[in-house]
């Protein structure tokens, strides 16, 4: 069995807890309107790698990890590679390292054993209603709450994550709705709004996909950081 | 005796032994950082009259020289910032920042100094040095030979110490606070009537001039102590008298001594002891603790030393290395970190962040988490510190060395180095490429090597002939620092630094390479791509095609590093096979400063693709821009070059990273990077030179720069001011690799 990998991050300090490395896996079902790895959706082949080959090449790091560092899957979409994902994710817990998976929650099943394995599961959530995920996903909301609640109920930490993006839900009403949608999750240990930024744009002209968000300006900071505020009182 | 009394333990009271007086009396501090003090009013004082000279002194270039007067321990009359707040006291010469004049390393390099600033050599010293007295440059260039001489003109070997000091030597200047001058000398007159008076060979005949010398310096540290009204012949008895004392160990080491490197040692545990004991009997306050250190901190920013201008295009920033080693451990259970260690980088904050005295942190994985954790907020707050493996040096050098320099790790008071130079490693594979001949002035600089005529580049026939040419460099890199060594002991001897040592030394001999990554992935492309030459009229290859891809140093690649490691070990063998000046130890350092600019500028296009006149990456680092697997794999390329046996004299390593890649807040970035030190080694890295800004800030600084007085950045080995480097120099940090996360 092997794994299709788009690449490794040796480094990974915001992608989890402590020092990570982050290994991003090719292909994704979405296509989100702000994606900033666009090289990871398609489902073409990158660099095909065997579980022991990925394990070594994160043993490597392991120095590194500290008590509350190690290894986060990311992509693309982790979830559609269960299989491998299962595997490496069990070879890494064999080895006492911390794991974390970065998803959609979009992937094609299997989630049971893939969580089995799992410390951390950071969940994006791209929108809160299926209007809002069609139209910055592509695909419905379905499939994403169905792995939201297996989360919830296998008593999964999690951190969620939010993009803002100007104009689409950098507003206080979406902000609300959004507390609402998060208020009865239980076992969160982190929520961060993550301002949108531009520098990804280059890659789409690299890969001649069109770019949907060409006249939004980057995320204020200022302007998340009230938003930010908002969520986060009432001690969500 | 009164200033010993309640200090512990017996060895060093019957002989000189520093070492074992630390660990019988300091006291470990596991505590954080809320004990300390802000910066004391008088401090304050002194502080703000330094940085108005300061400001003055970097428009100027120099702000004065002293032409009547030469290097000497006591050559010249006190000088004073302030007087009545200054509590450490003690300048170079007459006035702050006025630089001397060295001419026993050469009187031409002087008189290139002082045409550069626009004085005037004084006559009756002139016709001194030229007529009577022979210098350390004249010496070094009636033996130089043939080989030598080329290798120097072509840049095959750079920075050979012929013209200036070679510094890198740590007088003990702890001793002078614990012993007294008189004991010291005592301890001097014995060895020449004891370990010294039996066969009067060559060697001893050499050490009992030596020594002699030694005491007469000795005795001019005392006169020159006298002068600023104390009397430093017996033992310090207070704190404050501890670090004057000290202070006069060294001040006199810069007024007699222009090395590249001064270095003070690892003075903050030993202080700490005294300290602890004023302390304890209500002789001082906390206050008053910070208020000696930071005084004394800015007594060692403000030391000068005068250099020309080519001489700062290699070194950039007017560095004089007064590094200061803290921390370390004695073993699993015991660390060596006080409360003076805090306070020593706490000085980083009351006096704001200078690339002087060179701190740094001897790191180990059994420091005290406290001690980790502040380490890590004061690099991210000021960019001015540097780490070093205590856990893979304390095994060779015991718990009482210190750092010269950048990355020299020495016995304090019981070794010395004999620093010299380094050798261009990509400009000697281009010679085995090129029948020895310069790719960029067409001479031929190295006999015995054919052009290489093949189409593509074949590895084997590379390495080949790449071997004997490192056989052959080596030969005549030895031969040029026996020499040089011979002459500097004999014409510019550093006679109070080697006072403050034991009578029989220890002598380390420095060797160094630069262009180490640049030759790594040039020999790779070899093996692993297709690389053709184009070539000249006269068949010397002056730039290379690349056909395909190749593994590249910095991606934790063994296909590649394995290449860097082979290239060093060969290095290194070659240069063992060479017996040195007075039985020294060979070392190798893979450490560049600043001077992988010119390195770069003077160095033809290599089989890596790196174009003509491109910098080299600094030290040990991968080439900019090469590794693409994140920060991580590249420290873990570094941390596989061997220390010990092989480079044991350091492996210098820059990290840069943006503040938001290395965590969300300050709490978070702080934990981050403890776990990235003690990462890098526990892979048995080396060093580490930490810098956490962004880029921005740096091109801000570059167009505005007096919106950053106190930029400082960490390069090879060292940090300087950025508002000091050239522009060349500047554009070459900004185009570094920065690490960056998304």
């Amino acid at each position: 069995m092997k794994g299709n990998i788009s690449s490794i991050e040796t480094m990974g300090l915001v992608d989890g807890p402590g020092v990570r490395l982050v290994v991003f896996f090719q292909g994704c079902s979405l296509r989100c309107i702000f994606c900033h790895n666009p090289e990871t959706w398609n489902n073409n082949t990158k660099t095909l790698i065997t579980v022991d080959e990925l394990y070594e090449k994160i043993a490597r790091y392991k120095n590194y990890f500290g008590e509350k560092g190690g290894v986060t899957f990311s992509g693309g979409e982790p979830l559609l590679q269960p299989d491998f994902l299962t595997a490496i994710l069990k070879k890494c817990k064999e080895n006492n390292i911390h794991t974390a998976i970065d998803t959609a929650g979009y992937g094609c099943g299997n989630y049971v054993s893939v969580l089995e394995y799992t410390d951390l599961v950071i969940f994006d959530i791209k929108a809160i209603d299926q209007e809002g995920y069609k139209s910055i996903t592509g695909r419905d909301i379905e499939e994403s709450i169905k792995f939201l609640n297996l989360c919830q109920q296998k008593n999964k930490d999690m951190w969620l994550r939010q993009v803002i993006v100007p104009t689409i839900n950098d507003n206080e009403k979406y902000i609300t709705r959004l507390k609402e949608f998060i208020k009865p999750l239980k076992n969160i240990k982190k929520i961060e709004l993550l301002p949108y930024k531009t520098f990804g744009n280059s890659k789409y002209d690299e890969l001649n996909i069109k770019y949907r968000l060409k006249e939004i300006p980057d995320m204020d900071i200022n302007k998340l950081n009230m938003l930010d505020k908002i969520l986060k009182s009432d001690n969500l | 005796m009164e200033s010993w009394k309640q200090f512990k333990g017996d060895n060093w009271k019957n002989e000189i032994n520093v070492e074992d007086f630390i660990l019988n009396n300091y006291s470990e501090y596991k505590g954080d950082d809320s004990f300390l003090s802000p910066i004391s009013r008088k401090t304050k004082k002194v502080w703000d009259k330094v940085q108005e000279l300061l400001k003055e002194e970097l428009k100027k270039g120099v702000m004065d020289i002293e032409t009547n007067a030469i290097s000497g321990i006591n050559n010249f009359e006190p000088g004073y910032i302030d007087k009545e707040n200054e509590v450490i006291i003690g300048l170079q010469t007459d006035k702050p920042l006025k630089r001397i004049i060295n001419p026993y390393g050469g009187i031409r390099m002087v008189e290139a100094e002082l045409q550069a600033y626009g004085y005037e050599m004084n006559q009756e010293l002139e016709k001194n040095f030229k007529q009577f007295r022979k210098t350390h440059n004249d010496g070094v260039f009636d033996a130089y030979t043939k080989e030598i001489r080329l290798a120097r003109k072509s840049g095959l070997v750079t920075g050979l110490p012929d013209a200036y000091g070679r510094g890198r030597i740590i007088g003990d200047y702890r001793r002078i606070a614990l012993y007294g001058i008189n004991y010291l000398i005592e301890i001097k007159k014995k060895d020449l009537d004891t370990i010294l008076n039996d066969n009067i060979n060559s060697e001893v005949i050499c050490l009992r001039e030596e020594v002699n010398t030694q005491i007469r310096a000795l005795e001019d540290i005392k006169k020159m102590a006298l002068k600023y009204g104390f009397d430093i012949s017996n033992p310090a008895s207070s704190a404050k008298e501890a670090v004057q004392w000290l202070y006069f160990g060294y001040l006199a080491a810069i007024k007699e001594n222009n090395g590249a490197a001064m270095s003070l040692g690892r003075t903050s545990t030993f202080l700490d002891i005294y300290i602890e004991r004023d302390l304890k009997n209500n002789l001082i306050t906390e206050e008053e603790a910070q208020e000696l250190i930071d005084q004394f901190i800015i007594k060692l920013r403000i030391a000068r030393h005068l250099r020309t201008p080519e001489y700062n295009e290699l070194f950039a920033g007017d560095p004089t290395w007064v590094t200061e080693a803290i921390a370390g451990v004695i073993d699993e259970k015991k660390s060596l970190v006080t409360k003076n260690s805090y306070r020593y980088l706490h000085t980083l904050i009351n006096l704001g962040a200078a690339p002087e005295p060179n701190m740094t942190v001897l790191w180990s994985e059994y420091l005290p988490e406290n001690f980790k954790k502040y380490c890590s907020k004061i690099s991210i707050l000021t960019d001015a510190i540097q780490y070093e493996n205590d856990d893979i040096m304390r095994p060779i050098y015991g718990t009482d060395y210190a750092i010269a320099c950048c990355v020299s790790a020495m016995k304090v008071g019981k070794q010395m180095q004999y620093f010299g130079a380094r050798c261009n490693l990509a400009k000697a594979l281009l010679y085995a490429i090129n029948g020895g001949i310069d790719e960029i002035s067409g001479m031929k600089i190295v006999d015995g090597f054919d052009i290489m005529d093949d189409e593509y580049l074949e590895y084997n026939k590379v390495k080949e002939a790449y071997q004997k040419m490192l056989k052959k460099v080596a030969k005549t890199y030895v031969d040029a620092m026996n020499i040089i060594h011979y002459m500097h002991d004999k014409y510019a001897y550093e006679a109070s630094q080697m006072a403050l040592h034991d009578t029989l030394v220890d002598r380390l001999m420095a060797f160094g390479v630069a262009g180490l990554s640049v030759v790594t992935d040039s020999l790779s492309a070899i093996k692993y791509a297709k690389v053709k030459p184009i070539r000249n009229e006269e068949g010397i290859a002056i730039d290379f095609e690349i056909d395909g891809d190749y593994p590249k140093y910095g991606n934790d690649d063994d296909l590649v590093d394995n290449i860097a490691v082979w290239v060093v070990e060969k290095f290194s063998n070659e240069l063992k096979t060479h017996p040195l000046y007075r039985n020294s130890i060979h070392t190798l350092s893979v450490l560049t400063i600043t001077s992988n600019v010119v390195y770069g500028k003077k160095t033809g296009s290599t089989p890596d693709g790196r174009k003509k006149g491109v910098a080299f990456a600094p030290g040990a680092n991968p080439m900019h821009g090469r590794d693409c697997c994140g920060a991580l794999a590249s420290l873990n390329s570094v941390s596989k070059l061997p220390y010990k046996d092989v480079c044991q004299d350091g492996i210098s390593n820059t990290f840069s990273v943006v503040p938001s890649a290395l965590g969300v807040n300050l709490d978070n970035q702080i934990d981050n990077l403890v776990n990235i030190i003690d990462g890098y080694f526990k892979q048995k890295g080396h060093h580490l030179n930490i810098n956490v800004f962004n880029r921005d800030t740096l091109i801000d600084a570059l167009n505005n720069p007096d919106k950053h007085p106190n930029l400082t950045i960490r390069v090879s080995g060292y940090a300087v001011n950025f508002n000091r480097l050239s522009y060349e120099q500047k554009l070459e940090v900004i185009d570094r690799t920065f690490h960056e996360v998304i």
